[in-house]
Order: C-alpha cells, then sequence, then structure tokens
C-alpha cells in the first residue's frame, strides 16, 4: 500500500513536471503597426511626417518573400542647401519594424537607391526621407506575399 | 574573407552622376529561423555598410535582419575626381570586408 501510493505520487508528480515543461514561451513574433509606428518616431523624433515626394518601387506580388527588390527614390536638386539627408524603410507585420536606413549626402547626386529585402507576410512598406531643411516625407506600397520569409526552417 | 562585388565605372565626365553597384556574399541569418535542433539560430548579419570616395564618406546603410541574404545596393554619387571608392561592410561577430574601385574622371 504505502508502495502504491508513492508509485502514485511519482506519477503525479512527473505528469506535473511535464506539465510545466509543456509551457511555451510566447516570443512576440510581428511588428504591430503600432511598433511601426514606434520606430518611426524613434528615426524621426517628432518631426511631422507629410505623405508625398517618395517614391517607393516594390511589385505589387511578390512570389518569394525572402528576396523582394525595393527601390527607393526623392526628387531632390541634391545641393549643399537642399538635398535628402536619409531614407528609412519600414514594414508593419515582419518581426522587427526596421528593415534599413541609408544616409546621403549632396554629393550623392540622386537620392535613390535599390536593395532587395525579405518580407514575413503580405504587408504594407513605408519609405521615409528626411531631407535637409528638416521635413520629412513618406510613402507606402502594399505587397502581396505567397512565401513568405522567416518562416522556413533550416 | 568574403566575397564582394563592385561595379563602377572606370571612367566618367567630371560631374557626371554615376550608379555604383555593390553585392556582398553573406547568409544574413535572421535571428528568428528555428535550426534542426529547435532551438532558434542566433543573428548574424551584416549592420553598417559605408562607401566613401577619396576618403570621404558619400553613402552609408544600416542594415537590419529585413535586408535579404547576399545584400546587394544600388546608389549614386557625383564623379567629382579621379581617385578610389572605398567599400566597407561590417557585420555580427567581427565580421568585416572591404572592396576598392578607381576611377579616373576628366
Amino acid at each position: 500500500m504505502d508502495r502504491e501510493t508513492s508509485r502514485r505520487a511519482f506519477l503525479m508528480g512527473a505528469a506535473a513536471g511535464l506539465g510545466l515543461g509543456a509551457v511555451i514561451t510566447v516570443v512576440p513574433v510581428h511588428a504591430t503597426p503600432k511598433e511601426m509606428e514606434d520606430a518611426v518616431r524613434k528615426v524621426v523624433g517628432s518631426a511631422r511626417v507629410t505623405k508625398g515626394r517618395v517614391t517607393l518601387e516594390l511589385p505589387p506580388l511578390s512570389e518569394n518573400g525572402n528576396t523582394v527588390p525595393l527601390t527607393v527614390s526623392i526628387e531632390s536638386p541634391m545641393t549643399p542647401a537642399d538635398h535628402v539627408r536619409a531614407i528609412h524603410v519600414f514594414t508593419e507585420l515582419n518581426p522587427q519594424p526596421d528593415v534599413v536606413s541609408f544616409r546621403f549626402g549632396p554629393r550623392a547626386g540622386h537620392a535613390r537607391v535599390s536593395t532587395r529585402i525579405r518580407l514575413a507576410n503580405t504587408q504594407t512598406v513605408t519609405a521615409g526621407g528626411e531631407l535637409s531643411d528638416g521635413s520629412c516625407w513618406a510613402a507606402s506600397a502594399a505587397v502581396v506575399v505567397t512565401l513568405a520569409a522567416c518562416l522556413e526552417d533550416a | 574573407m568574403a566575397n564582394a562585388l563592385v561595379n563602377v565605372p572606370a571612367r566618367a565626365r567630371r560631374g557626371e552622376i554615376i550608379e555604383i553597384k555593390t553585392l556582398i556574399q553573406h547568409e544574413m541569418e535572421t535571428g528568428y529561423r528555428v535550426g534542426t535542433n529547435g532551438n532558434m539560430i542566433p543573428r548574424d548579419i551584416i549592420t553598417d555598410f559605408v562607401c566613401k570616395y577619396n576618403g570621404e564618406e558619400i553613402f552609408r546603410a544600416d542594415l537590419f535582419p529585413a535586408i535579404a541574404a547576399n545584400p546587394f545596393f544600388t546608389f549614386y554619387t557625383v564623379a567629382t575626381e579621379s581617385g578610389s571608392i572605398s567599400f566597407e561592410w561590417i557585420g555580427d561577430n567581427g565580421f568585416t570586408a572591404a572592396e576598392t574601385a578607381t576611377i579616373t574622371v576628366e
């Protein structure tokens, strides 16, 4: 009898241990638009962001989220008095809202840059530009992603 | 040493806006993927890219995990004088790579 009880106690203890072990650690997987807003604020500070001037070129449909071509440009004379200081790219639903930040000077000639990015989901990508007069401009583009990045196992 | 490719025109007219293309071989491991053992694969990315024209910085990029593997950039600069254009990549785990191109401006 005594032996039986200890076996039961052991089994219950083991079950409890398993239960505890099975608690899944929750990791936030996506940056919410709120987080994107915070990321934008962290970069531009309190400056007012106006829609326009920025041209964001992205394919409307991307078959592979692991490599999505992206081109951002801003019309600017690029003179020491009037040039684009920086271009930042953000996403809504990637695990991290920041994608890339580019810094230019008047020697850039064109405020235009191309690269390839990863998209974890069908979502809206936002690009913002900081001009030398302190104004900030932004544009957004929606991309449909068929094969998401970040999901495949190694 | 990483494989890096840069494309800079060999000759340009003074004041001309030239296109520069750079490509570097790098996995850009995001830090969000799960490996075969069930553990997260640690982040290993390039974080900074700097381009200098005769020592003066003309372009810089701060990279995040959302940049695709083998980071590729196209950007522009004004050809001001003959000399060298240098490129530098800096990343996690002490990664560094550098490349230089020469340009003749007439």
